[in-house]
């Protein structure tokens, strides 16, 4: 019997009170292995306002490219530190950061390896159903041939690739842009 | 070579659009660009897992864990958690949040002059069983004005969240109640075009969750994307 998906409705202004019980801003744990960075970006809204009532989960592999799911059977090392699901609400001023690894590639279409990323939901008042994005890594030569990323339009490439902070190692800048001209890239999930 | 086996496309009309004007929030936070419609690969089938130990005994009883008894009708609140081929899913982890009984949330943001509830937070967590049921003791919450447009009330409702077994299954819902005078005037209810859709997150009342001398139960149940039956070639 088929059954239909139940309709996604807004989190709403309010979704702390449910929802900070499992935030989660460091992804590493004990003894992970991998290139720790730290990934800090702002929401904005149409009028390029910071949105204060926006939370951020993000989902990705270890350094070697695992997946912590029963669903990735690939023969590379499990890291029991690294669970690879954060979640964070913004701050009043739009902002989220999230402490972590840069993931390993993972397998991609047409078998071949994608460039590392993360993959991020985005949730708020106003929005009805989760934003879907990616986030991809800076000089990193893989990009170039990323599967889905050639499935964007070139000039718009550029909103899911984090930018490198001048003078930080590690610290990487994303920011979710809802509208205008440097709108962020949103993929369609189905959902 | 693998294969991955995609997640269904929902029907025409039973997702919301993210423009949705009445809904006047939506206006300056929709995206205005087509979305990149993308294949399924490893990332977006799996997901955080979570085992049943991360929920506490007592999360799932919204009316404990403060000095006294919340005000307001106590209810059950429970259902199943299926995929859309009609798979029961289990430990899938399930997130409530709420009003009180008077219509106000346990939050700063919120100046609703409705009294707070000492004894009521509005949150709770659920991990579901082997059958994918989950079970929630609250209390009815309020309905609650806002600034949406003149006059403007929100209907009762709980908030839903669930991670099911993929991150393409997560989901953000809201339930409703039966015969809610304001839920044909809700923006945010109406916009989701399909009616039937759309009518499916309003609960039903239930006599075989209802507890003699003690709550009204209403039974929910939350479908979540379900594959599809043919692998694509990844």
């Amino acid at each position: 019997m088929s059954l239909q998906a139940t309709t996604s409705q807004t989190v709403g202004p309010y979704f702390k009170i449910g929802l900070q019980w499992l935030n989660c801003d460091n992804l590493v744990g004990e003894g992970v292995s991998g290139e720790r960075v730290t990934i800090q970006g702002r929401v904005f809204d149409g009028d390029g306002v910071p949105v204060p009532d926006a939370v951020v989960e993000i989902w990705q592999a270890n350094a070697h490219g695992k997946y912590n799911h029963p669903e990735d059977t690939q023969k590379k090392l499990l890291e029991p530190g690294f669970k690879g699901f954060g979640r964070v609400p913004v701050s009043p001023e739009g902002l989220f950061r999230f402490a972590t690894i840069k993931p390993g590639p993972v397998p991609g279409p047409e078998g071949k390896e994608q460039a590392p990323h993360l993959l991020v939901s985005v949730f708020m008042r106003g929005v009805l159903r989760r934003l879907v994005s990616r986030i991809y890594f800076p000089d990193e030569p893989r990009n170039d041939t990323d599967y889905i990323l050639n499935l964007v339009e070139p000039a718009r490439r550029s909103t899911l690739v984090a930018k490198k902070t001048a003078g930080a190692p590690g610290a990487l800048e994303w920011n979710v842009v809802l509208q205008g001209p440097d709108e962020t890239v949103f993929f369609d999930l189905g959902l | 070579m693998k294969c991955v086996a995609a997640y269904r496309t929902p029907y025409p009309g039973t997702q919301p659009d993210h423009l949705h004007p009445s809904y006047v929030s939506s206006i300056k936070r929709a995206p205005t660009k087509a979305q990149v419609p993308t294949p399924y690969t490893l990332s977006e089938v799996t997901g955080p897992s979570f085992e049943p130990g991360i929920v506490g005994p007592t999360a799932c009883d919204l009316t404990r864990g403060h000095h006294g008894e919340p005000i307001g009708e106590r209810i059950i609140v429970s259902g199943r958690v299926l995929d859309e081929n009609s798979r029961p899913l289990r430990n899938t982890v399930v997130e409530v949040w709420q009003a009180n009984s008077a219509g106000r949330y346990m939050h700063e943001v919120d100046q609703h002059k409705a009294p707070l509830d000492p004894n009521f937070t509005g949150c709770g967590q659920a991990i579901t069983d082997t059958e994918g049921r989950y079970r929630f003791v609250t209390i009815r919450p309020g309905e609650y004005p806002w600034r949406n447009h003149y006059n403007a009330w929100r209907p009762a409702h709980i908030h839903f969240s669930l991670f099911g077994p993929a991150f393409s299954t997560r989901l953000v819902t809201q339930m409703y109640f039966p015969g809610d005078a304001l839920i044909p005037f809700d923006p945010i209810f109406n916009c989701t075009a399909d009616e039937k859709a759309r009518n499916r997150l309003i609960s039903v009342f239930d006599w075989e969750t209802t507890m003699p001398e003690h709550a009204l139960g209403y039974r929910f149940d939350i479908i979540l994307r379900g594959r599809e039956a043919t692998p694509m070639e990844e």
